[in-house]
């Protein structure tokens, strides 16, 4: 795959310093590190203090859905991509981690506990093999999940489908994915999943103790993903990225190409997902497929929307949120808590277009900013002589004058 | 740049202080440190929990149960409660989702710290939420029929068991001179699992198995099933459809020219309940396998019968599945009043043996498998929507979970 033809060199433009974008309050690095700090000490010093083992498990899941949250943020609220489906990565990510803690709670040479009940089989199946190994079934958790979304990315993308398309896709892909899981109950579980996890990594999961381990495992992971995800959203990559999510057909007539760079955020998201899932299967002490169909992939996506897509910390703070006015509310209406949740989705949509984050100023949209409008100006003036010159007017020209030069301005639906 | 690299160091070291927190652990190696959590019997009341599904797919079904428990509840509490103590019930969402059910059943015994919870219906569910039970040593009533091949020490099975529903309908049908089955199922544990069994089953007993096709829950596209079960031309048709598709298929089955007369389908999951859902006129002379019916004779269902109508309106039917929750209520009860103690050990230890006269008749805990021994009973839905009793096992079967008694099962688990 070709990889993003970014100019190399940054402008030394004096209006650049407002492409630092209000991530958190006041945007500085040293704001972000403060905000950093804050996070880190409410994570690994408040939480485990101030609350039972319990609500800490709860939180430890929480924060795995938040993990798949960022991802979604960068690729749906930078990148534009309704990435309806994450649910697919979520679950390859906690598939590959709980194939493997199955297999070392079975021991060597033994098989998982559903395979001998409903598998009826003599030996462990070949592509579980090598689940066996901490060494390939870890990295499997986020480059399995990646593969699978550059696989599919490389397709879609370059054959421009998008928007709605792009969603219903996302969505065929989990809806595929739980089948073939449902349907292969002797080595998959079914609808059962891989329950009952014992282990992970030779701590017993059943001790409090390793379940606050797990707990800060968690939190550390998460904020690490915090960190990659403001590094990746205020590069050179990231401005690209918003810019293919507010105009691919410009950006393709600069010169860039639209479908590598959202390749880029589609893979990271995957692999955030699927770190995601991985490290659920300790916290919850299981992966089913019902934690990986549409109607979870539907909740991360709320989650986010609910947050605040476009900026670093709503995603985060809306899947927590969700999630945790699921728990509160259950508990309190056990009866007629999905009302209230609806209710709740259809306030903040209607009232808080922005999110939560614009609630508390978290940050603003990025369409919103007027200075993109000069950026852009300026990046046009940098397109290298030869690419792009012979761009036609938008919606005019054949696919067939177009391709050549990659600049298929008219060819904006879908081709299957 | 500097501060770039700074945060990767702060996130190196993040990662390094969580690693040297993970060396605080205990090792599965050591001695097992599940600490089990007492139930809170302080107060002069006693904390039950009860885990079903009041939202999503498996409400409609679920929610009948809760009503169920709650009507036992209140009937132990008239009568003077537990050990001198009122049942407090705590009620909990499952929401039709397995992680879920494991989040809220730690809830209902960290938090809650219930004596017993009662419920959950799905196989998926029931997988989900053992864990949980078993590491807080705490226990579960479940009150489904479900596939077998289970066996916790910290659940009460009082649904039946592949022997005491599934086996004795395959009997019936075989006794009826039936020599072909043809297997309809919803993809999920049950059902799969259940065709597994009627598999082995058909093998050892000289029945051929025409076909066997599976459609995902809450399918309702069954034209190319039933066109193959037509034209397999089978004696009867297994059914282990779950919930909605059941509609569908049998609207499908009777506008094929397809009856009870011509290829009668034995439905192991079609409870009064569903009957109503599906329509009378669809149904009419079909079969069905379970343990209770709302028409089985006896005081003891007459009574629940009327309760339940006194309670929940003369139009709500009493199906199997929310006998056998009214029975596992009322056989905890027996256990803790047995054992003289709400401990669960002591519970566990005092189960064995004990009887209760419940709707479907006389039902006893089997103290090995902690299954309940049942009464098999075929029966006929009716134009009315009720179902009436065709055969029975004459006495309760033992349970076997691992259907270790048939030789021809010895392949299955």
């Amino acid at each position: 795959m070709s990889t993003v033809t970014a100019p190399t060199g940054r402008t030394p433009d004096p209006a650049a310093g407002g492409r630092r974008r209000n991530l958190l309050p006041g945007a500085g690095p040293a704001r972000a590190a403060a905000g950093f700090a804050l996070g880190a000490a409410l994570l690994f010093a408040v939480a485990p203090l101030a609350l039972s083992d319990f609500r800490l498990s709860l939180l430890a899941k929480y924060l795995c859905l938040a993990m798949v949250a960022i991802g979604i943020g960068i690729a749906w609220g930078r990148g534009g991509m309704l990435t309806l489906g994450q649910g697919v990565f979520f679950g390859l990510g906690g598939y590959a981690m709980a194939m493997h803690l199955k297999l070392a709670d079975a021991g060597p040479g033994e098989l998982p506990d559903f395979m001998q009940l409903y598998g009826q089989l003599d030996e462990l199946p070949w592509w579980w093999r090598p689940f066996a190994s901490p060494w390939f079934a870890l990295p499997a958790t986020v480059l399995l999940p990646m593969a699978v979304a550059f696989g599919l990315g490389s397709l879609v993308f370059r054959r421009k489908v998008r928007g709605a398309y792009f969603a219903i896709l996302s969505q065929a892909l989990a809806m595929a994915m739980v089948i073939l899981l449902v349907g292969q109950q002797g080595t998959t579980g079914g609808t059962n999943g891989l329950t009952d996890i014992q282990g992970f990594f030779g701590y017993a999961l059943t001790d409090p103790v390793n379940q606050r381990m797990v707990y800060f495992v968690i939190a550390g992971t998460l904020l690490a993903l915090l960190l990659l995800a403001r590094q990746l959203i205020q590069s050179r990559y990231g401005e690209l990225l918003v810019a293919v999510r507010d105009g691919e057909e410009r950006v393709r007539f600069l010169g860039y190409d639209p479908a590598s760079v959202k390749l880029v955020a589609y893979v990271v998201a995957a692999g955030m997902a699927g770190l995601a899932g991985a490290l659920f299967v300790p916290a919850v002490g299981i992966i089913s497929p019902a934690m990986i169909g549409i109607v979870p992939s539907i909740e991360f996506v709320i989650g986010v929307a609910v947050g605040g897509r476009a900026t670093l910390l709503g995603p985060v703070l809306g899947a927590v949120a969700v999630a945790w006015a699921k728990t509160a509310l259950s508990e309190r209406f056990p009866g007629g808590w999905t009302y209230l949740q609806g209710l709740m989705f259809v306030l903040v949509v209607a009232f808080l277009p922005g999110g939560l984050a614009a609630l508390v100023g978290l940050g603003r949209q990025r369409g919103d900013d007027p200075d993109r409008r000069r950026w852009w100006r300026r990046r046009r003036r940098q397109v290298p002589a030869g690419v792009g010159t012979t761009v036609p007017v938008e919606g005019a020209g054949t696919p067939e004058a177009t391709d050549g030069a990659g600049l298929a301005g008219a060819r904006t639906g879908v081709t299957a | 740049m500097t501060s770039f690299r700074g945060r990767i160091l702060a996130g190196a070291l993040t990662l390094v202080a969580t690693a040297a927190l993970a060396a605080c652990g205990s090792k599965t190696t050591d001695a097992a440190s599940g600490t089990g959590v007492s139930a809170d019997v302080s107060g002069d009341t006693v904390k039950v929990g009860l885990l079903n599904s009041l939202s999503g797919t498996m409400a409609i079904s679920e929610v009948t149960v809760r009503d169920s428990i709650m009507l036992a509840v209140e009937e132990i509490n008239a009568a003077g409660g537990v050990l001198g103590k009122k049942i407090q019930p705590v009620s909990e969402d499952g929401a039709s989702d397995w992680p879920t059910f494991a989040e809220k059943a730690e809830k209902l015994i960290s938090q809650d710290r219930v004596a017993a919870v009662f419920g959950c219906w799905t196989s998926a569910s029931r997988k989900a939420v053992k864990p949980v039970f078993e590491r807080n040593k705490a226990l579960l009533f479940y009150p489904v029929q479900y596939e077998g091949l289970e066996q916790s020490p910290y659940i009460f099975y009082t649904g039946a068991t592949t022997n005491q529903q599934i086996v004795p309908g395959l009997d019936y049908l075989k006794a009826q001179g039936k020599k072909s089955v043809y297997l309809v199922g919803s993809d999920y544990v049950f059902p799969r699992t259940a065709n597994k069994i009627i598999k082995a089953y058909a093998e050892a007993n000289g029945m051929t198995v025409l076909g066997e096709d599976y459609a995902p829950l809450g399918s309702t596209e069954f034209g190319t099933i039933v066109n193959k079960v037509r034209s397999s031309k089978a004696d009867a048709v297994f059914n282990t459809l779950n919930g909605d598709s059941n509609v569908a298929f049998f609207k499908e089955y009777t506008s094929a020219g397809l009856t009870a007369e011509s290829m009668p389908v034995v439905s192991v999951s079609i409870a009064e309940e569903e009957v109503k859902g599906i329509g009378t006129q669809y149904l009419t002379g079909q079969l069905t396998a379970w343990n209770y019916y709302q028409t089985t004779p006896g005081a003891a269902n007459e009574k629940f019968v009327a309760a339940y109508k006194a309670k929940y309106g003369a139009e709500k039917p009493t199906s199997d599945p929310m006998e056998a929750a009214y029975v596992a209520v009322h056989l905890w009860k027996a256990m803790v009043e047995k054992a003289g103690s709400f401990d669960v050990e002591q519970v566990r230890a005092a189960a064995g043996g004990i009887t209760f006269e419940a709707p479907e008749g006389t039902v006893t805990v089997d103290g090995p498998t902690q299954h309940i021994a049942k009464t098999a009973r075929i029966g006929r839905i009716g134009a009315d929507g009720l179902i009436t009793e065709v055969w029975n096992s004459g006495q309760p079967i033992t349970p076997d979970p691992y259907l270790k008694s048939y030789p021809w099962a010895s392949g299955l688990s």
